[in-house]
């Protein structure tokens, strides 16, 4: 409201036009301090924006150089520039790891956001006890760091013979994102009319129904800014396929991308092939980047949503 | 037949609770309690525990002096990365919003191009964190390779023979971690102040700058105290994370078993948990830790969320 009369009585042409002849000095200390502000402020953030960049770009640069340039100065541009790197990271494990890493994502996110809706859905429109109970006991997960249940965790699969398979790291993923799932999509479903899901009851819908062809539809927005968080956020999880999915009984294990990638890392770097290790990084990195660029607005939004209140 | 309203509304909340439930409390709520109930016992790790021992884990914990060096460890990056991280994230979020030269809405605006540098800041936080440990182990190469040391030679600051150690030091290799986290959540933070400044009203700048006040006192006198709930709130997530580190230490920092090293100069709980549990059959132990770890998160969390309230302004 108030930022709206701003907006239409003050606009920037007058206020400086009619601040002039009453504070001269005024405007003029504003000025002085802000060039000041200005110019430290804005070298900083070049500063800080550079320190972000080029050390991705330079180690994205380093898959295309062989291991001797690489090893001999880090500032040389690569003599030609081959993807041979690329080949043999994609050989050595990268396209096992991306199959696994696919397989175990439609699953799991999948999952997650059907059973996060309807968990979310009933605690945020249905009125029953224990409501409050279990809102708390999936939000308060999110505070948890995950490594205090990594112990117990293991053998609570293992029991279930769930470990190093696809199936077992699904329901763990998906049990590990329903704290914040819940909590976005709660709070999100709590801002929805009920006039039109009211209506699709007295026409007849099931709960159920309502649900999938009423709530759902209406909740879009919401379902898709959690989801990319979900999806980056299982995309780049580390810890707990590191531990979940170890070689049992000398199979092969199912490894995830960024544990691969860290396996990788040891290999490539008994081996010395840097520029191996490297490509496969910025392989991995790409959908991510694709991801993040695309949808940045709602990948910002889902992130933060999570700890403003 | 058919069913009252009442039921028929029961048996579809309990359907579509029992799914979701059921999975979190067999993968997360039970694990978390088993971690309580196994920090009692001493348990190998192999076979099911088998001897209740009481609190003597808890006590031994008191005595472990490479506990005590990780704790202290923690306490230095409870101190410098929420430090650090909230004040940088502040500056960038207020020259991006507020900082810019003279004109637009009463007298506020961000700089140029500020969307590109939120993008561009945001950017570590979608990485994961086996990426980082690549990247950064790139980046801190002790040899002419490296990327820092590279830089440091080119300014003719080192030589090639004399390298600087980084994250093999005895002295700069938590300096180093520190770097890293801050590297990769300021982003985050600049975004959820920037979020916060957004919210607050334009007039309130206005009549701060009518008022005679200069960028720098608008800031402090300003944008700060009203951004008082998202600071504490960045606190606490910052010192839970603090309180990990766990991938990056364990990766980065030299040791065969998740790291630690130099001489165990780059400890924190996280790492030596996970040593006593894999390595050493001493899961019952490290589930102690485990539980002590998470009392002085909660704790602190709520220490600091009491001390540091303030009345809250509505608008």
């Amino acid at each position: 409201m108030a930022a709206d009369m701003t907006r239409t009585t003050l606009d920037p042409a007058q206020t400086s036009g009619r601040g002039r002849p009453a504070g001269g000095d005024r405007s003029r200390r504003l000025s002085e301090s802000g060039v000041t502000l200005n110019v430290f402020g804005t070298g900083f953030l070049i500063l800080w924006a550079l320190l972000v960049l080029v050390p991705v770009l330079w180690v994205i640069l380093g898959a295309f150089k062989d291991t001797g340039e690489l090893n001999g100065s880090a500032w040389s541009w690569p003599h030609e520039w081959s993807i041979d790197a690329f080949r043999r990271a994609w050989r050595t494990g990268i396209s096992t790891y991306l199959k696994d890493t696919a397989i175990v994502m439609v699953f799991s996110v999948s999952l997650t956001m059907l059973f996060g809706a309807m968990a979310a859905y009933v605690l945020a429109r249905f009125q029953f006890r224990g409501n409050r109970f279990i809102y708390y006991l999936f939000v308060s997960g999110v505070m948890l760091p995950v490594y205090l249940a990594l112990v117990p965790l293991f053998f609570q699969v293992s029991k279930l013979h769930m470990l190093n398979t696809y199936q077992g790291l699904v329901l763990v993923y998906v049990a590990f994102s329903m704290p914040f799932t819940v909590f976005f999509l709660h709070s999100f479903f709590r801002t929805l009319p009920s006039a039109v899901f009211e209506a699709a009851l007295i026409d007849g819908a099931s709960h159920t129904r309502a649900f999938f062809q009423v709530m759902l539809p209406m909740a879009k927005p919401g379902l898709i800014s959690v989801g990319i968080f979900n999806i980056l956020g299982q995309w780049n999880q580390y810890l707990l396929p590191l531990v979940l999915m170890q070689s049992q009984h000398g199979e092969d294990a199912h490894q995830m991308l960024s544990q691969g990638l860290v396996t990788l890392m040891v290999n490539q770097g008994y081996s010395g092939d840097y520029p191996a290790l490297f490509a496969g990084m910025t392989i991995a990195m790409v959908p991510v980047l694709v991801v993040y660029l695309s949808f940045q607005r709602q990948v910002q939004a889902g992130l933060t949503a999570g700890t403003l209140k | 037949m058919r069913l009252r309203k009442k039921t028929r509304e029961r048996l579809f909340i309990a359907s579509f609770l029992a799914g979701p439930l059921a999975v979190y409390i067999i993968f997360v709520i039970w694990p978390y309690i088993e971690t309580f109930g196994y920090s009692l016992t001493e348990w190998t790790g192999v076979a099911p525990p088998s001897k209740v021992v009481g609190l003597k884990n808890y006590v031994d914990l008191f005595h472990d002096e490479s506990f005590r060096h990780a704790l202290w460890h923690n306490i230095f990056l409870l101190i410098f990365f929420p430090t650090i991280t909230i004040v940088l994230a502040m500056f960038f979020a207020f020259m991006l919003n507020v900082g810019g030269r003279r004109g637009g809405l009463g007298g506020v605006r961000g700089i140029r191009g500020s969307g590109v540098y939120r993008v561009v800041f945001f950017f570590p936080q979608v990485l994961s964190v086996a990426i980082l440990v690549i990247l950064f182990q790139a980046l801190f190469e002790t040899n002419n390779a490296g990327f820092f040391n590279g830089i440091l030679i080119k300014l003719h600051i080192t030589d090639a023979n004399h390298p600087w150690e980084f994250l093999n030091s005895n002295t700069f290799v938590l300096w180093c971690i520190l770097f890293i986290l801050v590297w990769q959540w300021v982003g985050f933070y600049l975004v959820l102040f920037s979020a916060a400044m957004q919210q607050i009203p334009r007039d309130y700048y206005e009549a701060a700058l009518l008022d005679g006040a200069g960028r720098i006192q608008t800031y402090f006198k300003v944008t700060m105290p009203l951004l008082w709930d998202s600071v504490q709130t960045a606190w606490v997530y910052l010192a839970v994370a603090a309180m990990d580190a766990f991938a990056l230490v364990a990766n980065l920092t030299p040791g065969s078993n998740f790291g630690g090293g130099p001489d165990g100069h780059g400890e924190v709980l996280a790492t030596y948990l996970m040593r006593n549990f894999q390595t050493a059959g001493k899961a019952g132990y490290a589930c102690a830790m485990g539980v002590v770890i998470f009392f002085i998160t909660l704790i602190l969390s709520l220490v600091v969320l009491r001390l540091t309230r303030r009345e809250r302004l509505e608008y």
